[in-house]
């Protein structure tokens, strides 16, 4: 297991960061922080760039400029990934695998030296341990949310991000994954979530970052009133 | 056991566990490689006389084939649930994820040739294949891993490219051209009544000399051509 002491950030902090595809801009110059034990929201319609910044912040993606601070690293290495979980809008999991060996693999490629034990509580945590040897392609799309979340936290991440996490969830599930998001919080985690769904993003985050074509058009503080702050940034925004 | 070993044993061990499961990539790529030899076998063999040499090249047309089938569909399945994104994210060395999936598909390709290799024997009278069988066994996998070093590199590199298919085949063929020739001319002399041994020695010292050059690249730039 790659040692945690002294790789842990208390803040990633996105300076000026721009991301082109060729012509296309996806991001432009965008910046702000977010602090250890903290929910942040980015709110944007479709193709606004949300998705781009989150593959950045997970190291998958070279900003064209600008750069992102992990506390005081910035170098996208192993020992930086060790710290970093996401949860993309595609689930990567193995749909021929089942629950158990999804978890188990992807605990093992962490250096997890007993995956199998760490697959069982986070099935347990899912509230699944019951469909454990099931394949991942037999369960409903919530069911598949929730394996996918236990596979993003299984090396217990400080820095989390969420692609849309809400898509297909039921009430029931919705609740429980707030409720996890709010334990992480407490622990000291930073959780970045993508989202447009703005029902359940109201209250739920500590700041919010809204974002459109590409541009970071506004930020708040807290998710109160967020549907009439986010139809005001917009509109703002399409002016 | 090295971290990078470990990495590579367990994305070899996952892949074999879906391959197991689904049994997709081994079905399709033996259905391709047997039809394959098949359609050679009736334009070849005349008479029941195959012309000279005609197993060695159809062997190797098989497995250049079936082994780019092989690494589309590997790749494909990464593709579907973005599983490539979360290999990635992992704080494993990235080239000991190519060398699991490398392994993976070596291992795919050789079942594949367990089955083609009697199968040309039969149909192309080559049995003499079987006169040496440890210089075939070094032919086929010093071959085998030489081409899917390349193709494992390519597979990986063109995962997201929209024309993917088309572009695998283009971008492989030609750079693994000395591989496929010296698996011919090395199995050819295997059929030969008098095998000289030397010789095949020299096509198989050759074809390891290619697998160190690639695999020694492929694992240079595995990392920057993965990051976008």
């Amino acid at each position: 297991m790659i040692p945690r002491a002294g790789l842990d950030f208390d803040e990633i902090a996105v300076e000026e960061v721009s991301r082109h595809f060729g012509r296309r801009k996806a991001l432009s110059r965008v910046s702000f922080t977010a602090r250890a034990g903290s929910l942040l929201g980015l709110l944007g319609p479709n193709g606004a760039g949300k998705s781009t910044l989150l593959a950045i912040l997970g190291t998958l993606l070279r900003p064209t400029s600008g750069l992102v601070r992990y506390g005081a690293r910035t170098e996208a290495d192993a020992a930086l990934r060790a710290r970093i979980g996401m949860l993309g809008h595609d689930l990567y999991l193995y749909p021929e695998l089942t629950a158990r060996e999804n978890l188990a693999f992807f605990a093992a490629l962490y250096g997890d030296r007993q995956p199998a034990a760490s697959a069982d509580r986070a099935l347990a945590q899912a509230a699944l341990a019951d469909r454990a040897h099931d394949p991942v392609s037999s369960f409903s799309r919530g069911m598949r949310q929730r394996v996918a979340l236990e596979r993003a936290l299984i090396h217990a991440p400080r820095l989390l991000l969420l692609d849309e996490p809400f898509t297909g969830l039921d009430e029931a599930s919705v609740g429980a994954l707030v409720r996890r998001l709010r334990d992480l919080r407490g622990q000291g985690a930073i959780v970045v979530l993508a989202t447009h769904d703005l029902d359940v993003a109201e209250g739920l985050f500590d700041q919010v970052v809204f974002i459109r074509d590409g541009r970071m058009v506004d930020t708040m503080a807290g998710s109160e009133a967020l549907r009439a702050a986010y139809r005001s940034v917009m509109a703002r925004a399409r002016a | 056991m090295s971290a990078f070993f470990r990495v590579a044993w367990i994305v070899l061990r996952k892949d074999l566990t879906v391959e197991v499961r689904s049994r997709e990539v081994v079905y399709t790529t033996l259905f391709f490689a047997v039809s394959c030899v098949l359609v050679f076998s009736f334009a070849l063999v005349k008479e029941g006389r195959a012309m000279e040499d005609a197993a060695a090249g159809i062997l190797w047309i098989a497995i250049a084939f079936a082994g780019t089938l092989a690494l589309g569909r590997t790749f494909e399945r990464e593709r579907q649930a973005e599983t490539l994104r979360a290999l990635l994210l992992a704080p494993a060395d990235r080239p000991a994820i190519y060398v699991g999936k490398l392994a993976g598909i070596v291992a795919l390709l050789l079942a594949a040739e367990a089955i083609l290799v009697p199968l040309i024997a039969l149909l192309f009278q080559a049995s003499a294949l079987f006169s040496r069988p440890f210089w075939l066994g070094a032919i086929l996998l010093a071959g085998t891993v030489g081409y899917c070093a390349v193709g494992t590199l390519f597979a990986a590199m063109l995962i997201r490219a929209r024309s993917r298919d088309v572009l695998l085949p283009v971008l492989l063929y030609p750079i693994t051209i000395p591989v496929i020739i010296a698996g011919v001319r090395g199995t050819a002399v295997l059929l030969e009544p008098q095998p000289d041994v030397a010789m095949v020695r020299f096509w198989v010292a050759l074809l390891v000399a290619f697998d160190t050059v690639f695999v020694t690249l492929a694992l240079w730039t595995f990392e920057p051509l993965m990051t976008e």
